[in-house]
């Protein structure tokens, strides 16, 4: 869910504003390395897509069903820098046009559901990838595991961000469990179909997962023996 | 988050004084506002109908109706759920409401949440009803928020509609193969899907962006439409937060 306004304060409002404005300066000139000049295009398809990935429904389980947050998923595809932007984008929009999550919270939703969804999702699939094979299908479970992890810890950056600028007297510390407990299950359902989605990418256009070029090899030019 | 988003005309045309302000003041006005309602102190109530009156007389000058406005404030509900959970979870002393111990700090907390939280989505909805998406873009760029945001904006707006016919073909596509998600072990079908419309997505914006080049494109895009704000704009625009930063300052002396 997007926070909406009313919901932390208003000095933690602006304060956050001002955080997630430095970190979206950072990612503009990260995407810029990532994508050089075709940024603007290529991040704006990016960012409809996220736009629209949000909305496919999966099943849960009896009668409930969950849908993408996509952050790793963009982080993964196109770069951590240039995810932040789609991502981010996707929430000004959102705001902004549809009035869903609120203008003076914009800064909230793009330091939890941007910046440290990716910050700790991305960093989360660069250690996995250490630790797996050198070989490209590795890029899917880091992506599982990169997934996994980042949705509760946003979770959990939000009770800490309510802790500091929360409006109602909640008993922080048991807040924290039960976010935490639901955004594991919710991360699961992520984790699944951004693998999965990484995976078939991978598949047809391996050349187009950023996670992947890691294990781009140089070609080697080998000559045979003449005459043979 | 963004459930079902009906991605149809946001933007009511009209032609009123607030249709006809530049956005780049509607949308420090509709900020400032909002800023001013979360800052209301929580010890008082009456600055939520001042606020409320104001944005009801915005509405009234700007013709738009009041089944517009309700009909797109479903994007709330989850927010307004939350609240209700609010007096049962919180702490503090206890209030019996028909039978049901509640906490008192809950229910002023959730009281709260719902005034600032609708006042906010009121005030977008007003927004984005009295100014062209086209137009809210270049307002952006006017309060100085960096081109290359912008232009991902732009592009974003622009491609969505297309992006979202693409997904709808290939659900179509799915369900006339007789595919219906009923499981997790469907996920893959909606994964490869997901990853075709990735790939789909990528390779639009490579082409659009080539297009781009062969018309001129040197990363800027051209101002076609110039909205330059006169100072007597900013004086109309500047009416409503005006109201709200008033109400709660007033709010703050006399609490």
């Amino acid at each position: 869910m997007h926070v909406p306004d009313g919901f932390i304060n208003a000095p933690v409002s602006l304060a956050a504003g001002v955080v997630a404005a430095a970190g979206l300066a950072i990612c503009l000139r990260g995407a810029r390395r990532e994508l050089d000049e075709k940024t603007a295009p290529l991040a704006g398809l990016v960012a409809a897509f996220v736009f629209a990935v949000q909305m496919i429904n999966f099943p849960v389980g009896v009668g409930t069903s969950g849908h993408l947050m996509g952050g790793v998923l963009a982080a993964v595809l196109v770069g951590p820098y240039t995810g932040v932007l789609c991502v981010s984008v996707v929430l000004i929009v959102q705001a902004l046009f549809f009035a869903d999550g609120g203008l003076s919270a914009l800064g909230v939703n793009i330091i939890l559901m941007a910046l440290v969804t990716t910050l700790a999702g991305y960093g989360t699939v660069l250690v996995v990838q250490r630790l797996l094979p050198n070989k490209r299908a590795s890029a899917v479970p880091a992506a599982f595991v990169g997934a996994l992890v980042s949705v509760p810890i946003a979770a959990l950056a939000f009770v800490a961000l309510y802790a500091v600028g929360g409006t109602a007297d909640l008993p922080l510390a048991e807040v924290a469990l039960a976010m935490f407990g639901v955004h594991v299950v919710i991360g699961i359902g992520e984790a699944l179909i951004t693998a999965l989605t990484v995976g078939s990418v991978l598949t047809v256009r391996p050349d187009l997962v950023h996670a992947a070029r890691r294990y781009e090899q140089e070609l080697e030019l080998r000559t045979a023996p003449a005459g043979s | 988050m963004s459930g079902g988003h009906a991605h149809h005309q946001l933007y009511l045309d009209r032609e009123t004084a607030i249709h006809r302000l530049a956005p780049q003041c509607k949308i420090a006005a509709v900020l400032v506002f909002v800023i001013a309602v979360v800052a209301t102190p929580r010890e008082t109530d009456w600055p939520y109908a001042v606020y409320a009156l104001a944005l009801l007389g915005v509405a009234a000058v700007a013709r738009v109706p009041a089944l517009v406005v309700v009909r797109r404030m479903v994007v709330e509900i989850p927010f307004v759920i939350f609240a209700l959970l609010l007096p049962i979870i919180a702490r503090g002393p206890r209030v019996d409401v028909l039978g049901v111990s509640l906490s008192a700090n809950g229910l002023e907390s959730a009281f709260i949440l719902l005034a600032k939280g609708t006042l906010g989505v009121v005030a977008s909805i007003l927004l984005a009803a009295t100014t062209r998406p086209r137009d809210l873009l270049l307002g952006l760029q006017r309060l100085r928020m960096p081109e290359t945001l912008v232009q991902i904006m732009t592009f974003m707006f622009r491609y969505v509609e297309v992006v979202l016919a693409e997904m709808t073909r290939m659900r179509i596509a799915r369900e006339s193969r007789g595919f219906q998600a009923r499981h997790a072990g469907h996920l893959r079908v909606l994964a490869n899907s997901a990853g075709a419309l990735f790939i789909r997505s990528y390779e639009r914006g490579e082409r659009v962006h080539l297009a781009m080049l062969s018309r001129g494109y040197v990363g800027r895009m051209p101002v076609l439409v110039d909205v330059r704000s006169a100072p007597s704009q900013w004086a109309v625009a500047a009416l409503l937060p005006l109201v709200a930063v008033a109400t709660t300052a007033a709010a703050w002396v006399i609490r």
